[in-house]
């Protein structure tokens, strides 16, 4: 029991590490706006990835969920706040864990939880159809989720109506303007800190970590690879999509609550949209459908894809360092010639290495003026444009993601002894004539 | 497993004996064309049995019906006293009927024992809370998974390939892996979809021996279909021929060689139709 417990420990303490140097004022407010956004895009983005990464299925509709879970959340906070407090705090209150603060714990479970109800809901039936067909449905879901809460009561209600009208008054959510407070005109409290964001992303984490490690995770991945043998295996293919649909709504939701939660941010309907949820389904692609570790890593890198564009000077001293990496990656790749999962690994590392330095040089060179234009331009602004060149190469060079289904721990085999060879192993006639089978045997 | 009950049968290939796998009269039809017809398969407990019949007869039709890919339009099937036509195909695996297939389909990106460990996941209970605060019992269980998982591996000699990517193996080894993959979801009756396709005379001479030994080992029933004359004929007990999704002959090996039916839909009508 205790070996199972020790990695939720190590959660809470990273997590209040983290919190730590927050509070010491370590970690400034700019850097701490773009921690708790990537622990966020990491969050969504590994969540994603156990419905389109491990069991193969398409959904582009994550927003959707992503979005009921910020509502369900930012509705526990804010009426919730109302009716305990009789007041909604416009920037959190004094101290480390202050009582509203768990309030705010509580509405992204259950923002979650709710997230996962609908997840079941549309997974159960949709998950029965293949390929495209789910794509579209989550889609539309995505969309559905956008217009009914553009529906909703504009005028959030102020704690005397609350007090008056109980929670009946209590469905207005915003509408298309958002989830804006009446009293203070701003949006939702930003409750959200670094504990909060390394807490539920180390949880999110450890989920879809055991799961890939357990019976339940190779049956996700046995659905992607092949539905039909699965099925012959004994596998329940409905109950097993299902599943990971849920988990992974659940965590979507989750994040969600934390994003309603987080300061400069405004929770309105278009965060249920299909670019939302593209954001999020970018990062899988990118970093590997499957893979819990290159999903992470590509997340953290297209979070900070704005932020070096931005300032590509500041980014330019860190080539020795990226670099170092990069060559240690490309070096270790040529070096381990017979393993081939684990080269791929490692140069997959070195090219997420590599990449924020060739970004900081692109976007340095298009700054500088007279060298690619007259007066230089931001290349920021076509980010867009980036990520889907970035996504078309991908589809054509290594459509299964820079990491496939491989985890970067896996490189921790290279310092695994290898068992000795069996003595009596097989005799070398046979295994040579295995090899010339499989050369002259094609496959059909 | 039951070797003990399975060796204390008679000598198989008696028609009239207990049927493990009882097929009556099942039939599809796809469109106008009559796929099988009127099949019938009466396989005692013990037995390894063969189907034959030349391309396109239907053979593999028969396994997709047995194994619930297609649902049979007419007829009935039984396993072990359980009727299992209606079923849809993860409920007939875990009834207790496995099957490779004629194109390989492993896992191709999962490891080689992750291939086997996938199968024994129909033997096993897989709770969600169990899993992700990895309780004893599911620590237990996944260890146990593990372990005859190798043990599965070494019996085909596969154990030391145990860590590689399936897809990277050379195509006897994948082969081989499917069987072992299917074995491990624990089945009465084994299903094996030309198991022999693309090897050579050598590694054919080796599957023999596997299928033999997998039969004395686990106390199967098995049931191939199989190209290779020579192969069906060393093996099997009883053989069943199908030709146009209808039974053209059944009997035991000899009795098949020199039957006249047989050897008119394998070679051609002797006095040519033209």
């Amino acid at each position: 029991m205790f070996a199972g417990l020790l990695p939720v420990v190590v959660v809470i303490a990273l997590a209040l590490g983290a919190y730590g140097l927050q509070r010491a004022e370590v970690i400034g407010p700019y850097w701490l706006n773009v921690l708790c956004n990537m622990g966020i895009n990491i969050l969504l983005a590994v969540s994603l990835n156990l419905v389109n990464g491990f069991t193969g299925q398409f959904s582009i509709g994550h927003a959707g969920f992503m979005a009921i879970g910020a509502y369900v959340a930012g509705w526990i906070t804010y009426y919730g706040g109302l009716l305990i407090w009789n007041e909604v705090p416009v920037t959190p209150p004094e101290g480390w864990f202050p009582p509203q603060v768990w309030l705010f714990a509580a509405g992204c479970v259950g923002g979650g939880l709710v997230a996962g109800l609908f997840g079941w809901l549309v997974g159960l039936p949709s998950l029965r159809l293949r390929g495209d067909y789910l794509a579209i449905v989550t889609l539309g879901f995505g969309e559905i989720v956008r217009v009914l809460l553009q529906q909703t009561g504009p005028v959030l209600a102020d704690a005397a109506a609350v007090k008056d009208a109980g929670l009946s008054s209590a469905m207005a959510l915003g509408g298309s303007l958002g989830f804006v407070s009446v009293d203070t005109g701003l949006g939702l409290t930003a409750f959200n800190n670094l504990f909060w964001t390394v807490f539920f992303l180390g949880a999110t984490i450890l989920i879809c970590y055991r799961l890939k490690q357990s019976s339940t995770g190779r049956a996700f991945l046995s659905v992607r690879e092949d539905e039909i043998a699965a099925q012959a295996m004994g596998i329940n293919l409905t109950r097993i999509k299902v599943r990971a649909f849920v988990i992974g709504a659940v965590l979507a939701g989750i994040g969600g609550g934390l994003f309603a939660h987080q300061s400069g941010n405004n929770l309105t309907p278009t965060d249920a949209n299909f670019v939302r949820s593209f954001d999020i389904l970018i990062p899988v692609v990118l970093g590997g459908l499957g893979s819990i570790s290159g999903v992470v890593l590509a997340a953290a890198l297209l979070t900070m894809l704005p932020e070096i564009l931005r300032n590509p000077g500041e980014y330019l001293p860190l080539w020795p360092w990226l670099g170092a990496v990069a060559a240690i990656g490309i070096g270790v790749g040529l070096a381990i010639r017979h393993r081939r999962a684990l080269r791929e690994v490692c140069f997959a590392v070195a090219i997420l290495a590599l990449a924020p330095v060739l970004l900081a040089l692109a976007g340095w060179a298009c700054k500088k003026p007279g060298w690619i234009t007259e007066k230089g331009f931001e290349l920021g602004e076509y980010r867009m444009i980036l990520f889907a060149l970035l996504l078309v190469l991908m589809m054509i060079l290594r459509p299964q993601g820079l990491f496939g289904v491989h985890e970067v721990w896996e490189m921790g085999k290279l310092f695994k002894k290898k068992p000795p060879k069996d003595p009596m192993g097989p005799a070398p006639v046979a295994s040579a004539l295995n090899s010339v089978a499989s050369r002259g045997g094609g496959r059909l | 497993m039951n070797a003990a009950a399975s060796a204390a049968r008679p000598a198989p290939a008696a028609p009239s004996g207990p049927a493990l796998l009882d097929v009556r009269d099942i039939g599809i039809s796809f469109g106008g064309l009559k796929a099988v017809q009127a099949f019938n398969l009466h396989l005692p407990r013990g037995v390894l049995y063969g189907l034959i019949g030349p391309n396109g007869a239907g053979k593999t039709t028969v396994f997709n019906l047995l194994t619930g890919v297609y649902t049979p339009m007419t007829g009935t099937i039984t396993l072990d006293g359980t009727r299992i036509e209606t079923c849809r195909p993860h409920q007939i695996a875990a009834a207790g009927l496995s099957r490779t297939f004629q194109n390989i389909r492993l896992f191709g990106e999962l490891s080689v024992i992750d291939n086997v460990r996938l199968g024994c996941h129909v033997r096993g209970r897989h709770g969600l809370a169990s899993t992700l605060l990895r309780t004893p019992g599911h620590l237990a269980q996944e260890a146990a998974i593990t372990r005859r998982s190798m043990e599965l591996l070494e019996i085909f000699d596969l154990a030391d390939r145990a860590g590689e990517q399936s897809r990277s193996l050379p195509y006897g080894d994948q082969r081989r892996l499917e069987i072992a993959r299917a074995l491990a979801t624990e089945p009465k009756v084994l299903l094996l979809d030309e198991p022999a396709a693309g090897m050579n005379p050598q590694e054919k001479k080796e599957l023999a021996g596997t299928i033999r030994l997998i039969r004395e080992r686990f106390g199967l029933t098995i049931l191939l279909i199989e190209h290779d004359m020579g192969l069906v004929m060393d093996i099997c007990e009883r053989i069943t021929v199908l030709d146009h999704g209808q039974i053209i002959a059944s009997g035991t090996p000899s009795q098949i060689q020199s039957n006249p039916k047989v050897i008119e839909a394998y070679l051609g009508e002797p006095g040519g139709a033209a």
